[in-house]
């Protein structure tokens, strides 16, 4: 794997990290945390829509497969966005030099 | 420290998107003239591995998790600007995509966890950067160092977002909110050193650029 193409490694080491997802903690996050014990938690609003709730594809019998394939189409998504927000922002270099 | 929908009220919220689109606005001015090519994949690889490693609740004390925003990680590594960009769309996509995070509450997570984790981290890591001599162990400490202001200053604000919304008083919120950030803080510093060190031990070009990019 040459230089050029580093970012396919970083890309699968993303991609591997989520499969530790279904060892996440689910204990409530600070956040919560703090809303539950001052008695604000149930000021929380349900979601106008439900496309993949709580990290888990729906439709896939087993949670820790769900989680971890949730989770890579969150990788995919964010990469994507942000490899094209990139692309249109990024500083031109002189012409015929572009790659 | 995603603020669901009902936490802020309508005012807060609002006042919130404002904020955090005129930054952005230019946020997108200065990445237009300071992003390099080689940076492109590097912005896609940081959202990538960023909205994994946020999956991954640790737990802290108390029966309470946190987990890395990464604003101070990918600040430090494509500057502010470019960098709050790349939260600005894994905090969207958790909300849009994994309803983590509410859509009116979207505004106040984008200026939280995108914008002012992302100014913190790169701010506290380059003021240590002039203090301290340069090096590898001066530099992962600075990140350290700038990670954990990142995690506690944002909630801090979260804290006064919620105060000033009335879900719950200022003297209250502020007390709670710092203080379980400051030992998630503490998670926040050490998956930065790591990934910095992995980074800068893999691909040090990648550390390197950055400081001739801003």
């Amino acid at each position: 794997m040459g230089k050029k193409n580093w970012w396919i490694i970083g890309l699968i080491i993303a991609l591997a990290v989520t499969l530790l997802s279904p060892l996440a903690s689910s204990w409530p996050d600070g956040l919560e945390r703090v809303a539950e014990d001052h008695g604000f938690i149930d000021l929380a609003a349900g979601p106008f829509y439900e496309l993949i709730p709580d990290y888990v594809l729906p439709g896939i019998p087993n949670e820790a497969l769900a989680t971890i394939l949730a989770g890579m189409i969150g990788v995919l998504v964010v990469f994507g966005l942000s490899v094209a927000a990139g692309y249109v922002l990024r500083r031109r270099e002189a012409k015929g030099k572009a790659s | 420290m995603h603020i669901p929908d009902g936490f802020l009220s309508l005012g807060t919220a609002v006042a919130a998107w404002v904020l955090a689109i005129a930054v952005l606005a230019y946020a997108v001015a200065r990445t237009n003239r300071q992003l390099g090519e080689k940076q492109v994949p590097l912005m896609g690889v940081m959202a990538a591995f960023i909205f994994a490693a946020q999956m991954l609740n640790f737990p802290v004390a108390g029966g309470t998790s946190g987990h890395l925003i990464g604003g101070a990680l990918v600040a430090i590594l494509l500057g502010p600007w470019a960098g709050m960009l790349v939260m600005t769309a894994v905090v969207a996509v958790q909300a849009l995509l994994f309803q983590d995070g509410g859509l009116l509450a979207l505004g106040a997570n984008v200026l939280n966890m995108g914008v002012i984790a992302c100014l913190v981290g790169y701010y506290v890591y380059a003021a240590l950067q002039r203090v301290l001599s340069d090096g590898h162990w001066a530099n992962l400490g600075s990140a350290f160092v700038a990670a954990w202001c990142s995690v506690f200053v944002t909630s801090v604000v979260c804290a006064l977002q919620l105060g000033i919304s009335g879900s719950s008083p200022i003297q209250v919120a502020l007390p709670a909110m710092a203080g379980v950030h400051a030992l998630i803080g503490v998670g926040e510093g050490l998956i930065t050193v790591a990934a910095l060190a992995f980074i800068t031990a893999t691909r040090r070009d990648l550390v390197e650029f950055r400081k001739a990019a801003n």
